[in-house]
């Protein structure tokens, strides 16, 4: 009797998964849901997944094929757990392509030990250390995130644009802030203002008054903290303000959380750089989310659509998910039509038509040289305790 | 005159009472440290296992308490909250006890075993700690954060430098001043105290004299699980509570346990404050402070930093290593035993 229904239940099964010609056709998203951008990434990922789902929605992607995701795991800053997720997405879960990591190191970590070997097409949201433009990444790496270089170069700027030339720097202790600061100290001392100290610093420490105390003697008009806002950066503003040591921060990407005003009071003086996209690309990445009831505003959540939307084309435009790294920069750049978000359908039927776009999506995609996007940036400043935007700074 | 004074402020505000805090931390931890290893003969390596258990137990009393809308005005809930989470604690350690170090005790093992069982102990309370709290940071510190402030003190005095005096340095300092002299008094005055130091000290005698060695074990415990409770929510008070900052903790409390000498409580509290200044004053940048002592034309020009902070812990960890080699016995230990 068991048998018999067992026998039954089989053949239904069967049945049910014979008539099913279109695939489902796998995406990974690779970001640190724990660790120390936990803040940052749910957001990312359902920005991403916004994307699958308008594509899979349109029954327009490939042969009407569906498109699902599978999450795992960076942790941001553990190369070896990175990688191990990476495996188990490919292997397992058997990928197309992955959109992430996020944080630089664990990125490089991914490309190198998985997305090479296996020939697997990613492409980053938010690794944005200078040094992955370098890679030898056999052409299967791209990021809609700038480079951190533009962001020091920026972000130098605005600091002398606003009258301070003497500042102590202190960045993570990470490639993401090593590359940072960097370029940040590079552009500064060039523009003409002093770095008193470039001292890093370990996140994940219980106090880091020592820290502050070495950056206060050196001196400085304001204390740029290159770090993450859940991590040291926070543990930095907080010894900064107890000790009375700085009272005026400049910050980076990392450190774009209002978080940092719900616990330091709405009155705390910081300023910085994050990227940023306004206009018609992003009015409209903001509607759509609005109606999917999601958060367009945290960062990288448009790279993170963009990403996942740049994927889609791209395997459209090959007609094969196994070849959609070499159609990447031809779907991101002109010539073709504008694809605004919201779009996917639109440009999906021009590829299957055999015609050309030139994908805009969230964050104003420009594909340069490396494979990175040209980006461009919102200067941003605590008034009230919310960050207005000061102006946009595109990187010329 | 002023740059006297501005030097003065500057070194007692980023030295001199951060370093009296952390060095009463690291004492209140050293001393559970030389408990057990002068009563029980083992080092417990689990110890800072046991200083994060106790706060993770303190922060979920105090957020009990504050949910009935118990406070202490300016001072920190989490005071009431360790009361409650003392007696847990002193369960908790006893029955560890009676699980596992009371057999190894019976059949004589060697310390060695013991301080592997305690390893075994860390690996689990770390489990239990991160089912309990998770792994995440928390700030548990309500009340008052100062007591001078940095921008209060400038506005009162038009000095350039603040004086700054957190709640909970002051807190940390008065609490341990208290629990040590408490500890002093109850080894050194009451029958129960000194049927302990008896024991430590020879262990087949007052066993012949009557002493009960169960209750001894007990008591040492009840001791340890007080301290650690008081090291751990004074560090956390201080600096915040994480898990895996605590486990950190274990080789700055061995390493002023072994510098005063192991089993010696003053030889503890010396040691603490050895290890807290050497971390701070090798890790501190001299220079501001030089400026205002020295003349104009002496004041460095370099960070007069000896060490980076990101090398804060080499610190404890070379002064164990130099103590061992040249006095393994510590400055206060009985020279063989």
């Amino acid at each position: 009797m068991m048998k018999h229904l067992l026998g039954t239940l089989l053949m239904g099964t069967a049945l049910v998964a014979g008539p099913a010609l279109a695939d489902d056709i796998k995406i990974g998203i690779l970001f640190g849901f724990t660790g120390p951008i936990e803040s940052l990434t749910p957001p990312m990922a359902d920005g991403a997944e916004l994307a699958m789902k308008e594509a899979g929605d349109s029954g327009l992607f490939l042969g009407g094929d569906t498109v699902s995701s599978v999450r795992g795991d960076s942790t941001c800053t553990d190369a070896s757990a990175a990688t191990a997720a990476a495996e188990r997405l490919v292997s397992v879960d058997k990928i197309a392509a992955l959109v992430g990591a996020d944080c630089s190191g664990v990125t490089t970590a991914v490309l190198n030990n998985v997305a090479v070997p296996n020939n697997l097409l990613m492409i980053s949201p938010s690794a944005t250390s200078p040094a992955l433009a370098a890679d030898t990444d056999k052409g299967l790496f791209f990021r809609t995130a700038p480079s951190d270089s533009r962001q020091g170069e920026l972000l130098a700027k605005v600091l002398i644009d606003r009258g301070i030339t003497k500042v102590a720097v202190t960045h993570t202790n990470n490639d993401y802030g090593k590359g940072f600061a960097e370029a940040f100290d590079a552009a500064y001392t060039a523009a003409g203002g002093t770095v008193t100290l470039d001292a890093p610093h370990d996140d994940g420490k219980a106090d880091y008054s020592a820290e502050v105390s070495a950056l206060s003697v050196a001196g400085g008009q304001a204390l740029v903290v290159l770090g993450y806002a859940d991590q040291g950066g926070h543990g930095i503003i907080q010894a900064s303000l107890d000790s009375g040591a700085f009272d005026q921060f400049a910050v980076g990407d990392g450190m774009h959380s209002e978080k940092l005003m719900a616990d330091f009071g709405p009155d705390l003086k910081i300023f910085g750089t994050v990227p940023w996209s306004t206009g018609e690309g992003a009015e409209k990445f903001a509607a759509l989310a609005k109606a999917a009831g999601k958060n367009a505003d945290s960062s990288f959540v448009r790279e993170s659509y963009d990403a996942a939307a740049l994927i889609l084309l791209a395997m459209q435009a090959a007609g094969d998910p196994a070849k959609a790294a070499e159609k990447v920069m031809d779907v991101a750049n002109a010539p073709g039509e504008k694809i605004y978000p919201g779009e996917l359908a639109k440009g999906l039927q021009i590829l299957k038509d055999g015609g050309e776009i030139d994908y805009v999506g969230g964050s104003d995609v420009e594909m340069i040289g490396t494979g990175e996007s040209a980006g461009s940036y919102r200067e941003f400043e605590n008034k009230g305790g919310t960050f207005e935007t000061a102006r946009m700074l595109t990187a010329d | 005159m002023s740059d006297v004074l501005n030097g003065l402020l500057h070194l007692t505000s980023m030295l001199v009472i951060p370093g009296l805090a952390y060095g009463s931390q690291l004492a209140l931890g050293a001393l559970g440290v030389t408990l057990i290893f002068g009563v029980l003969r083992f080092s417990s390596f689990a110890h800072a296992e046991g200083l994060s258990l106790g706060t993770a137990l303190t922060i979920l009393f105090t957020i009990w308490l504050q949910g009935h809308g118990v406070s202490l005005g300016v001072l920190p809930t989490a005071l009431l909250g360790m009361l409650l989470a003392m007696p847990v604690m002193a369960l908790i350690f006893i029955a560890t006890d009676r699980a596992l170090y009371r057999h190894f005790r019976r059949i004589n093992a060697r310390a060695e075993v013991f301080m592997i069982v305690s390893a075994g102990v860390m690996l689990m309370m770390n489990g239990v700690i991160r089912l309990m709290i998770g792994a995440d940071g928390r700030d548990f510190e309500d009340g008052a954060r100062f007591i001078v402030s940095a921008r209060g003190f400038r506005d009162w005095s038009g000095l350039a430098e603040p004086l700054v005096i957190k709640t909970s340095q002051m807190l940390t300092i008065a609490v341990a001043v208290l629990a040590t002299a408490g500890l002093f008094w109850f080894l050194g005055r009451t029958q129960a105290g000194r049927s302990m130091r008896a024991y430590a000290d020879n262990r087949n005698l007052a066993l012949l004299s009557g002493v009960d060695p169960d209750r001894i074990v007990r008591l040492t415990w009840v001791l340890v699980a007080v301290l650690s409770v008081l090291a751990g929510v004074l560090f956390g008070l201080d600096k915040g509570y994480r898990p895996f900052v605590y486990q950190q903790l274990l080789l700055p409390m061995f390493a002023a346990a072994v510098v005063g000498g192991l089993g010696s409580p003053i030889g503890a509290i010396v040691g603490s404050m050895i290890v807290a200044f050497s971390e701070l004053a090798l890790t501190f940048a001299w220079k501001k402070a030089l400026a205002y002592f020295l003349p104009a034309a002496m004041a460095p020009e370099s960070m007069m930093q000896l060490l980076s902070t990101e090398y804060k812990f080499a610190v404890s960890f070379l002064i164990l290593v130099v103590v061992l080699l040249v006095r393994p016995a510590g400055l206060y230990g009985k020279v063989s035993r």
